[in-house]
């Protein structure tokens, strides 16, 4: 194998011919719109776990440990019996797996921003914003293959969702809206922090008391009178409420709205921040 | 008239309290091979980042084709490319995945990205690697795969950031003739290199860069005959006839001798600008000389200046080695 590779090395002699054809100045393409240039960088997310599947392990192992772990964990002393407890606690944990699945998304670009071909990306007369948004659009699916193997593992441990097929599919839905606009705090700390393990580290301290300082786990009544404020503009809260609401078949629009509102803020906010970074590195 | 492929004025950038690039005049003019030519850490890769709208210069402007390039960047981007010292393509697709990817990003069709970079592959005699991840190619195979991706649009400027660094020299050679055809085909390639050999070989002008600002600039031959024709490296079979020897040179060549760290070797300018001898004449006698006086020589060359020697020149103090 080596040596046919040493072979095919040894035998190329650039042809002023062939190469001189391919020189030809024929009239540029078009430039893309923003819409088919991130969808073809999406193109690129998909291609890449194509060819390392392996990267799919964090979106379907974790998830099911998580559920499984607090499903039985918590689920006799808190409702009397773990069916009861899953009822209150998928949608939750759903939640609570893909958010922190999302920063996968800045620990990726980290490594990957630090490779030539971004270099490459940036130097193209397309869309800016493109390259991370294409990148984010990969990352959904993860989000969304990670979201249905919960479902999964909640239905076959005896979760029952009042809303059905459809208030299923919706509350996923909502929850890979969310995601996409969560994933922008990610992509801003994958531009200016410099390792990945920092990336990491920054993660998880704003990921842990975000989806554990909120509804997903217990009833925030008992909970201190600070921490209930806190749980309260908490957006995770918003989310795991709408998605309940939706799942249970009694979509309650306000916390839907909230999740809208909230989404919209964040890309805002850390789409921009994220771009600044990307237009400056 | 039209407007040079690359003019800069007084172009500066600035990491915290590093300067990189001090103040750098450029004028390349349209379908040419220019040289950039430095050690490690001269300032070579910002400026050309700078060009590629990869970085905002901190001070002076920079035109392509007549664009700014901090105002008129998108302008400026559709008229280069770059090929960067670290392959400028995703390691993790395959040959023809990366080809498509920017074939679309930069406007073709489905069908159109696939013929074209079939024909590029083909081009650049990667076919049969066409289906394997970039990270399994050779380094030759891997600069191709980088330039075939520079070339999905022909581009008006090409910008090759040390291009042959860590190739052996037949991967070396095809790049070097793939510039040549590229260049001849119209497009200006500006290159930076460490190697004075390789800016000769390409480069119709050359600017040498130090700490950040260009300390000389003009055609090769200008460059070489400023710092004289070669150098004379020699070799005795006897360590003791080396005082001798290094006599003999000095009276010849006119110059001062420089004894190695190797006890038989000798070290010599052939200084041809001030006489009308060339290097080569001045090396024969330089030979003739060492035979008359008896002394024995094993190995005698006349090179070409290295890049440490245009420095030395140019700077009075040795280069950085690569």
């Amino acid at each position: 194998m080596s040596t046919d590779t040493a072979e095919t090395v040894s035998a190329y002699a650039p042809s002023s011919e062939t190469l001189g054809a391919v020189l030809a100045r024929a009239d540029r393409p078009k430039r893309p719109s923003a819409w088919a240039a991130s969808l073809t960088f999406g193109w690129r997310a998909i291609l890449k776990i194509k060819h390392v599947p392996e990267q799919l392990f964090d979106v379907t192992a974790f998830p099911i440990i998580m559920t499984l772990m607090f499903t039985y964990l918590f689920g006799g002393a808190l409702a009397g019996s773990t069916g009861e407890y899953l009822q209150f606690f998928l949608p939750g944990i759903m939640v609570t797996s893909v958010v922190m699945i999302t920063m996968y998304t800045g620990v990726g670009l980290n490594t990957d921003i630090e490779k030539g071909v971004f270099d490459r990306f940036r130097t193209l007369p397309v869309w800016r914003p493109a390259a991370l948004v294409g990148m984010i659009f990969g990352d959904v699916l993860r989000y969304i293959l990670a979201a249905t193997t919960i479902m999964v593992v909640g239905l076959i441990l005896g979760f029952r969702p009042e809303g059905g097929f459809l208030g299923v599919v919706g509350g996923m839905a909502l929850l890979v809206v969310f995601s996409f606009a969560f994933s922008w705090i990610w992509t801003m700390f994958g531009l200016f922090l410099r390792s990945e393990k920092s990336v990491m580290g920054a993660s998880m301290l704003v990921l842990f008391p975000l989806t554990f300082l909120s509804n997903v786990f217990v009833d925030p009544g008992t909970m201190p009178g600070w921490l209930q404020a806190f749980v309260k503009i908490n957006p995770v809260t918003h989310l795991v409420s709408a998605i309940r609401s939706i799942m249970a078949g009694s979509p309650d629009m306000a916390e839907i709205m909230w999740t809208f509102v909230a989404s919209a803020v964040l890309i805002a906010v850390f789409g921009t921040l994220t771009m600044r970074l990307y237009n400056r590195k | 008239m039209t407007a040079p492929a690359i003019e800069t004025a007084g172009l500066i950038k600035r990491f915290g309290d590093n300067t990189a690039v001090a103040g750098v005049d450029l004028t390349v003019p349209p379908g040419t091979v220019y040289g950039l030519l430095g050690p490690n850490g001269a300032g070579k890769t910002t400026v050309v980042r700078m060009l590629a709208t990869l970085l905002r210069p901190d001070g002076g402007t920079a035109q392509v084709f007549g664009r700014d390039v901090v105002r008129e960047a998108d302008a400026v981007r559709s008229r280069v490319s770059l090929t960067g010292q670290y392959a400028s393509v995703d390691e993790d697709l395959t040959g023809t995945e990366n080809l498509i990817l920017l074939a679309r990003l930069l406007g073709h069709s489905k069908p159109q990205a696939r013929d074209r970079a079939a024909q590029l592959l083909a081009a650049f005699g990667l076919t049969e690697a066409a289906g394997r991840q970039v990270k399994k190619y050779s380094g030759g195979m891997r600069r191709r795969i980088d330039i075939a991706a520079s070339i999905l649009n022909t581009p008006d400027l090409l910008f090759l950031d040390e291009p042959t660094t860590g190739l052996d020299p037949r991967s070396r050679n095809q790049v070097w003739d793939i510039v040549r055809i590229v260049v001849a085909a119209g497009t200006t390639v500006l290159l930076t290199t460490q190697y004075l050999d390789e800016a000769d070989q390409l480069a119709g002008r050359i600017a040498v860069i130090d700490h950040g600002k260009v300390i000389a600039e003009g055609t090769p031959g200008e460059l070489k005959s400023s710092i004289g024709a070669g150098t004379i490296h020699v070799r005795l079979r006897e360590a003791a006839q080396r005082p001798s020897a290094e006599r003999v040179l000095a009276a010849v060549l006119g110059t001062t001798v420089q004894q190695g760290s190797d006890p038989v070797a000798l070290t010599a300018r052939a200084e041809a600008g001030g006489s009308e001898r060339g290097a080569a004449e001045l090396a024969s006698q330089a030979l003739a000389r060492l035979a008359e006086a008896g002394i024995v020589v094993d190995d005698f060359s006349l090179g070409q200046p290295s890049l440490d020697e245009v420095f030395l020149a140019l700077t009075d103090r040795p280069g950085v080695p690569a």
